[in-house]
């Protein structure tokens, strides 16, 4: 472990060209960093054999993350996609959690090792868990916004789906519902090109997800899903405005899956490696980086400091999560049903 | 005949038809350049072209409801899901019109449609990614239900699919898509519908299953001979639609003793119907009760301990068969 150096603290003042503080762009910076070494653990976890399943958000860190941050945390739901693991750290799960979650350990508080992992669920902190059959949860969002404002509870609902997700039936629903009755959810599209091999194309006649919003007469934006920065500053507003009262708002976050689209899949089979290089350039955490660095709002030692301390939860976290027991057979057989 | 896995096999039916009928094609969710999830439509697409294998958008309604349309406008559709788990959000379409056209008109439409789906757990794929539903898919009045256990049924079955004037639900379980045999490389081989298969003889105890359960059943079949000197006759379904009963009570009036297996959930489920019928047909030659060797009555979980407590074992048959003597 690196000898903690002392820190300058951090400003929470907000700074004008980010209206973010240091504070905040620290955390970002963090989260983005921490979600992409955990996953990358994972993978190595499961090329050994230690896990079954892996499947990351490579690549669309900054449109988690920084969505995530417009939110009130615990406070606003969250009804994530598998591939929110950013999303998820920012409300509050740790590394260690992260991984028992993957190993499906007894203790893993998102299911206990009944779901598969990145299925997260967590009544404490409102993050309400999926199916495995994708965009199920636009239509809880809906229901849960519906819910808060039936209650007069200032809360939003903020609800991730991939842009092949859009083709479902359940997103036009979901739209509709929350578009008539004035639902405060945020959906939320990260839009990563790739349906497991299909591109939007093949998926999609609109060039944009947010051109969908039109047809229900509902207001959208299309953001740079690789800047943290601009997806925070998009984000947050259309929060805001739904807490007052505004209405559901879809955002469509453009951003590209940097890995393939999970430890099952072989993207060389599709994907030229040379178009791979190009948008590794716009890897969000080495612009995120760059961009506070060249700015001069943390020096590098500094960005160093929360590489190594991110490893070193990573570290602890794998090989503490490996140690925790598995569930005893029996416990396959509980919660069927709620006890009365 | 030449070696292959159940995969190959498939992909030698799809070939086939698609070279023997000019107005049969293929769609589903990746099913072109990529394969298929589970790389049965590999090489199809530079074979055969984009207007004949397509990929569609994740919309299971849409495509199994345009595949309708599409038979219904003169063409043979085959549309792949990627799982039997999403056929769910397609059950309406499959439910409501495929299977009910033709009576629903009196004969006058029909929907010559194949629905190809991957089945089974046993992947840690947990509770809404593991459903065997070949049982609900066989409930119904009005549809085909296909499930095969081996490479040769698999290619024999999924090519007798294209000839029928129905639609077929062609269940195919996961674990089985590697699994290798001898498959003939006649284009005429087809295996009729309804026709089960006794795989192994027996005398003691019959054993029926279908899809995945059969090589639990002819694994528990080794171990009943091995351990305890018991006879096991092992009776492959094949189709659960036509239901081939004859097979069954045959072999059930010989070994006196039936024990059924299925990955599905016990309650309400196609075991039910078969131990139902077997009583309705067998019940003098009886010695004791039909067993059914089922899934816990919990949806799957994930983590691999709990999700082998919640699937049927070759050792739960072997207790099953031993607690009837
Ligand atoms: C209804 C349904 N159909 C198919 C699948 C299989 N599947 C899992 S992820 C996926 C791709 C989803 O693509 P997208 O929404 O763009 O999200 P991404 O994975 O690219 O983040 C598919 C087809 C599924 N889970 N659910």
């Amino acid at each position: 472990m690196t000898a903690a150096r002392p820190r300058r603290p951090r400003s929470r003042e907000t700074l004008p060209d980010y209206l973010l503080s240091e504070q905040q762009l620290e955390d970002m910076y963090y989260y983005m960093l921490l979600s992409r070494r955990l996953s990358e653990r994972m993978m190595a976890l499961q090329r050994q054999g230690r896990a079954a399943f892996v499947i990351a958000g490579a690549g669309q860190e900054a449109a988690q993350v920084g969505a995530a941050m417009a939110l009130k945390k615990g406070t606003d739901y969250l009804a994530p996609y598998y591939r929110d693991l950013g999303m998820n750290l920012v409300y509050g799960m740790d590394a260690r959690e992260a991984m028992l979650n993957l190993l499906g350990k007894r203790d893993d508080p998102n299911s206990f090792g009944r779901q598969m992992p990145s299925h997260w669920g967590n009544a404490a902190r409102r993050v309400v868990t999926q199916s495995s059959v994708v965009a199920t949860q636009l239509l809880h969002a809906a229901g849960i916004g519906l819910a808060a404002k039936l209650s007069n509870d200032p809360i939003v609902v903020l609800t991730c789906c991939g842009e092949g997700s859009t083709s479902r039936g359940d997103f036009h629903e979901a739209l509709n519902f929350a578009s008539i009755h004035r639902l405060p959810v945020i959906f939320y599209i990260q839009n990563n090109g790739f349906a497991i091999t299909e591109r939007t194309e093949k998926e999609m006649a609109v060039e944009n997800v947010a051109d969908r919003a039109r047809a229900y007469n509902m207001q959208s934006a299309v953001v740079d899903g690789m800047d943290c920065v601009a997806v925070y500053q998009t984000v947050r507003p259309a929060v805001d405005q739904a807490r007052r009262g505004g209405g559901p708002f879809l955002i469509e976050a453009k951003c590209y899956r940097l890995w393939p689209h999970s430890s099952d899949d072989d993207d060389t089979r599709y994907r030229p490696r040379k178009e791979l290089e190009e948008w590794a350039k716009k890897d969000p955490l080495v612009l995120f980086r760059a961009r506070v660095e060249t700015d001069g709002i943390f020096p590098r030692e500094d960005l160093d400091e929360i590489e190594a301390r991110v490893e070193e939860e990573v570290r602890d976290a794998v090989q503490w999560a490996l140690m925790q027991p598995d569930p005893a057979p029996e416990d396959a057989l509980g919660y069927v049903y709620k006890e009365l | 005949m030449a070696e292959m896995r159940m995969r190959d096999a498939l992909r030698e039916a799809l070939r086939e038809e698609l070279r023997r009928d000019p107005t049969v094609f293929l769609m589903g969710e990746d099913i072109g350049a990529y394969g298929g999830s589970y790389s049965v439509t590999k090489g199809l697409l530079e074979e055969f072209g984009p207007e004949r294998v397509r990929d569609t958008p994740i919309a299971e309604s849409g495509i199994i409801g345009a595949g309708i349309g599409a038979a219904l406008g003169g063409l043979r559709p085959m549309v792949e899901l990627m799982t039997i788990n999403f056929s769910l959000l397609a059950l309406d379409q499959i439910v409501n019109t495929a299977a009910k056209l033709h009576y629903m008109t009196n004969g006058q439409m029909h929907v010559p449609m194949v629905i190809r789906m991957a089945s089974g757990g046993g992947s840690q794929l947990a509770a809404t990614h593991s459903h065997s539903l070949e049982g609900l898919y066989a409930h119904f009045p009005g549809l085909k239900v296909v499930c095969p256990s081996n490479p040769a049924d698999a290619k024999g079955l999924l090519k007798r699919a294209f000839r029928d004037d129905n639609t077929v639900v062609f269940i195919e379980h996961t674990a089985n898509y590697g699994f290798k045999g001898e498959v003939p490389d006649d284009p005429d081989f087809l295996v009729e519908f309804g026709q089960a298969n006794v795989l192994r003889e027996g005398s003691d105890v019959t054993i029926v299953g279908y899809s995945g359960s059969v090589h639990q059943a002819m694994r528990a079949a080794a171990m009943l001979e091995e351990q305890d000197e018991i006879s096991a006759e092992v009776v492959d379904l094949r189709t659960l639609r036509p239901l081939d009963m004859d097979t069954v009570v045959r072999s059930v009036k010989k070994t006196n003793r039936a024990v059924i297996v299925e990955d599905a959930w016990k309650f309400g489920g196609f075991g039910g119907e078969l131990s139902a019928q077997i009583m309705e047909r067998a019940f003098d030659w009886l010695d004791a009760p039909v067993a059914r060797v089922c899934s816990k009555d919990v949806p799957m979980p994930y983590n691999r301990d709990l999700e082998f407590a919640a699937l049927p074992s070759e050792e739960d048959i072997v207790e099953a068969v031993l607690a009837m003597f």
